[in-house]
């Protein structure tokens, strides 16, 4: 098949199938070299940044919110276009007809639509609320099929953050396919598949595929009735760098007006750009600076994504994250670098337009990367302290080489690939819940199976192995068909129309669990293990706290005594959720990432045995507990590395702050080490790692005086955040966090 | 039966002790009693805990992906050539592992065990304290000539040299000292690296814990602008004489 806005680039497979990563590897061009030639913000990006940051400040002196539409339901057309300044912009389309107003989307829960407009002084309209009278929301249906024991589990934080009120986020649709095929090829082909349908056994599953891609289809039509409300029309490719880059924005931009899930990543879009970019510049149509200029103003928009959430969720994240995850570098399977000009283009924005949380930039980091760009990245990171590394020698064998991340640290093949997203459970809460035979003594409630609280005055390490095996046997399969409620009710009731159509119709399906207090738990059962442990009851027989006499190996000094107990925890949990099937035979993974929710987790859990008060926060993700750390951070980061991918599938996540002076005397050897860092870490098979270059004197002045650190950006788990976001609490956490210092 | 090492401290990521990211091993132990030493904890010769060579190779291996071309183990202290024969073992075990071995000293002692440790050193970290036998004197404990005598075997073994000197206000912030340490690098062509170290006081907390007296405790840190200063008399290169 041929198109005349191909001309110029090489054939193949793509062209008779849907199918992005063969047309990039057909035709991108890998760079080798170094930053030389990347050029500055242009006066009219300036300009136009300008009046974003104004609106920035307006919006946060709006207490975060801006303004909201409380009439209007979220869907791609309900809105006219809306522009930050229209004449200026060279990317367009925003979620409203206003910058940062956002709209009400009921289809995840209406309870929480009506929360997040009375928290900053709204109302929901009646006209939706009577809209919404007649309609079952995903929230409506889980809470029909929840049973009492998963509501139990719910209440009592034991799992907790579930997708069950809002939309569940983390799918990544193949936005670059709006771009180089155009629409109508899009639904001609899903037309296809479903006359493909016909000829199979219409069950339950067979129905269900075959009215979803009857909503793909119709989906399709209205994104290009949306983008012809700002006047393009994207029926057919894109024929310049503009229009691709406009054709894929409009794509992600459908995504997030119809859905609000946690998590909205964009995918991997820099090095497909770039081959429209190196057509335009070598036929004339763009320069260095108007290449730059086109990646600025799509990463404006980026920044300018806002959805509807109430001040609790935001407490729980810091801020209001859209984890607009952007997954840049990497190598490809023939060995060459799938690094390009845009690679750095896109790293470049973090100069040209300031440094932000979002996009949330991701380098896929191999040992094989070119040098020159592994560097860059290093001067990004301290300069910025605002991208992510993952590593792609790890990924690249499981998911090839063109997978991308959502979120934080979930990997999956770009169109072919998607996740039911499905929070975490407290693996130290359910420890004490096991100790205590089934008595949660922060909520007060009776959960899972009832049994004598342990005796003795000493706990053994192979009597609370044993108990503790019981309950994670019990919990992992309350969990897995609590996810199977949710993901079920979310297909029928919030499906995503939009996103589902940038997928093939064939889809590869995980179902991603999550561990929270990894650390706590090993250091506990080390303590338990290598000093005596002696449990202190109250005055109803319930263990509420430890007496813990003699030292033990703690996590993150690269000591296998309590490295290998971490290590086997993560093991245990994914073995047990494999024992109980999923929806729509999804495939089990496991993360170990709890972002700043980790303050939430810890406030819900009591005193440990490893000497951490109640109600103290979990170190985040994989992170070793703060200050126990005795010989330094690389040892830290060798703990870390030693929890199998295999076992967590769904990412490992590692965040690692280290105070300029300790990282090296110059910016040279700065820059030199942190590439050494990354080189090692990953080299260790290791899987993700969030770079924070900073001092704690830097943080401890903008807790006292956030005005004058605006735009201070922290990288926390999997993401960046705005330090004046997190809340005072977790602030204090972030402060009191391990810093790599040296004296 | 293998020897034993006492053992302060390891540091995994050693950033500023020598080339690259350096596993740095703090030994237990020193000879000396500089007034401006900021590990007074490494100054007993008791104490510490005791590894085996092996056991911290060991150890070391375990850091070997971080160290790309540059890096490697940096033995400080403490004084690590009071335990010359443990360190020799160490340095040893590492070059049978391919990771490269420099050795942090005040160059005070020179005797066969520590022959037979350089001869298994691949630089040298050379603390020159001062630049006078009267400094030395003063404020060391010992005098010039051993670190002089320890530069030139060095020199005659060809092992590179970092030079590094404390700078502490009102002792040798000054630009005849500064002139006397770039002699000493001139006539030493092993010396490929001058290093002008911050005098920095944030160990007073060491010894008020152990209830000692900081004996430079009154003395100022220099300022950023000082360093600067030296740091440009340092390598700026100084007019050739015609004849």
């Amino acid at each position: 098949m041929e198109h005349k806005h191909w001309t110029g680039f090489n054939g193949g497979a793509w062209q008779n199938e849907i199918n992005v990563r063969d047309f990039i590897q057909q035709n991108y061009k890998e760079y080798t070299g170094d930053s030389a030639f990347l050029a500055k913000a242009t006066p009219r990006t300036n300009a136009l940044m300008e009046k974003v940051q104004d609106l920035f400040k307006l919006e946060r002196q709006f207490g975060g919110v801006l303004d909201i539409d409380t009439a209007t339901v979220a869907s791609l057309t309900a809105f006219t276009p809306g522009y930050i300044d229209k004449d200026n912009e060279i990317i367009v389309g925003l979620q409203t007809n206003r910058p940062l107003k956002r709209s009400v989307n009921p289809f995840g829960g209406m309870r929480m639509v009506r929360q997040a407009c009375e928290a900053y002084g709204y109302k929901l309209s009646s006209k939706v609320e009577e809209e919404f009278r007649f309609r079952t929301t995903h929230n409506d249906g889980v809470f029909r099929a929840y049973t009492d024991e998963m509501r139990a589990a719910r209440k009592s934080h034991v799992i907790t953050g579930l997708p069950d009120a809002y939309g569940r986020g983390r799918i990544i649709g193949d936005y670059r396919r709006v771009a180089l095929y155009g629409v109508d090829r899009l639904i001609e082909e899903k037309k296809k598949d479903k006359a493909n349908l016909s000829n199979g056994a219409f069950d339950t599953e067979h129905i269900r595929l075959d009215e979803e891609l009857y909503q793909q289809i119709a989906f399709l039509g209205y994104l290009k009735e949306m983008a012809a409300m700002y006047g393009f029309d994207i029926s057919q490719p894109a024929q310049n760098a503009r229009e691709a880059i406009q054709w894929t924005y409009f794509g992600y931009l459908g995504a997030i007006k119809e859905q609000n899930g946690a998590a909205m990543s964009l995918g991997r879009v820099s090095t497909f750009f770039d081959i429209y970019i190196e057509r335009d510049l070598a036929n004339g149509t763009l320069t260095e600076e108007t290449a730059q200029e086109l990646m600025d103003d799509f990463v404006i928009k980026l920044r300018m994504a806002r959805h509807l959430r109430t001040p609790e969720y935001n407490e729980l994240f810091g801020g209001d994250p859209m984890w607009i995850t952007e997954a840049v570098g990497g190598m490809g399977e023939d060995g060459r670098t799938l690094v390009t000009k845009s690679s750095y283009r896109v790293l470049n924005t973090l100069y040209t337009l300031g440094s932000s949380p979002e996009p949330n930039l991701t380098v896929l980091w191999s040992k094989a990367l070119p040098e020159s760009f592994k560097k860059f990245c290093a001067k990004v990171s301290a300069d910025t302290d605002s991208i992510q590394y993952e590593n792609d020698d790890l990924m690249r064998p499981i998911y090839g080489d063109d997978y991308a991340i959502a979120c934080c640290v979930s990997a999956m093949k770009v169109g072919k690939q998607m996740q039911f997203f499905g929070a975490r459970c407290n693996l130290a809460k359910l420890l004490l819940i096991a100790i205590n035979g089934g008595y949660d003594h922060t909520s007060g409630m009776h959960i899972g199976p009832q049994m004598p609280v342990m005796e003795g005055d000493t706990l053994t390490y192979d009597a609370v192995m044993e108990r503790f095996d019981t309950y994670i046997a019990w919990l992992s399969h309350l969990y897995v068909n609590t996810m199977n409620i949710i993901h079920y009710m979310h297909d029928k009731y919030a499906y995503e129309k939009t996103q589902m159509a940038l997928h093939d119709t064939d889809v590869h399906r995980f179902m991603a669990f999550g561990i929270a207090g990894l650390s706590v738990v090993a250091d506990s059962l080390s303590a338990i293990k290598y000093a005596s442990v002696h449990p202190v009851k109250n005055q109803n027989g319930f263990i509420t706290d430890f007496e813990t006499v003699g030292d033990f190996p703690k996590y993150g000094n690269d000591d296998d005594r309590v490295d290998m107990i971490a290590k086997d925890m993560a093991h245990r949990v994914i073995t047990e959720l494999r024992k109980t099937p999923t929806y729509r035979h999804a495939e089990h993974t496991l993360s170990v990432l709890t972002i700043t929710s980790n303050v939430a987790y810890g406030k819900h859990t009591g005193a440990t045995p490893d000497g951490r008060h109640a109600s103290a926060p979990f170190a985040p993700g994989a992170n070793p507990m703060h200050n126990r750390e005795e010989n330094g951070a690389l040892a830290a980061l060798n703990s870390v590395a030693k929890l199998d991918y295999n076992d967590c599938r769904d990412g490992i996540s590692n965040t690692f702050s280290i105070t300029p002076e300790a990282l090296g005397r110059t910016e040279e050897a700065r820059i030199n080490n942190l590439v050494g860092i990354l080189d090692g870490y990953f080299g260790k098979m290791a899987h993700h790692i969030n770079v924070n270059v900073m001092n704690r004197e830097t943080l401890l002045k903008a807790y006292e005086n956030p005005e004058d650190y605006p735009n201070l950006t922290i990288r926390v788990s999997g993401y960046a955040v705005n330090f004046n976001k997190l809340s005072r609490e977790q602030q204090r956490e972030v402060i009191s966090r391990t810093f790599h210092e040296t004296v | 039966m293998s020897m034993t090492g006492r053992i302060h401290s390891f540091q995994s990521l050693g950033t500023i002790d020598g080339p690259g990211i350096r596993f740095v091993v703090f030994m237990q132990g020193c000879n000396l009693r500089c007034g401006c030493c900021h590990n007074p904890d490494t100054w007993a010769l008791e104490g510490g805990s005791l590894h085996t060579p092996e056991d911290v190779v060991k150890r070391v291996v375990r850091f070997k992906e971080y160290f790309g071309q540059e890096g490697g183990i940096t033995v400080s202290g403490g004084e690590p050539l009071l335990q010359a024969d443990f360190v020799c073992e160490l340095f040893r075990l590492c070059h049978e592992e391919g990771i490269n071995t420099c050795l942090d000293t005040s160059g005070s002692i020179l005797n066969e065990k520590v022959h037979a440790l350089l001869d298994v050193t691949d630089r040298v970290l050379l603390d020159i304290k001062y630049t006078t036998d009267e400094d030395y004197r003063a404020h060391v404990g010992c005098g010039m000539a051993g670190p002089v005598a320890f530069l030139a075997e060095l020199q005659k073994r060809g092992i590179p040299v970092t030079l590094r000197q404390v700078i502490i206000p009102t002792l040798n912030d000054n630009g005849e000292n500064i002139a006397r340490l770039k002699a000493i690098a001139a006539a030493n062509s092993c010396v490929d690296k001058v290093e002008l170290l911050p005098f920095r006081k944030i160990c007073q907390v060491k010894y008020d814990k152990m209830g000692i007296p900081f004996a430079f405790g009154h003395l100022p840190e220099p300022t950023r602008e000082a360093m600067a200063e030296l740091n440009e008399q340092l390598h700026t290169k100084q007019e050739e004489s015609p004849c």
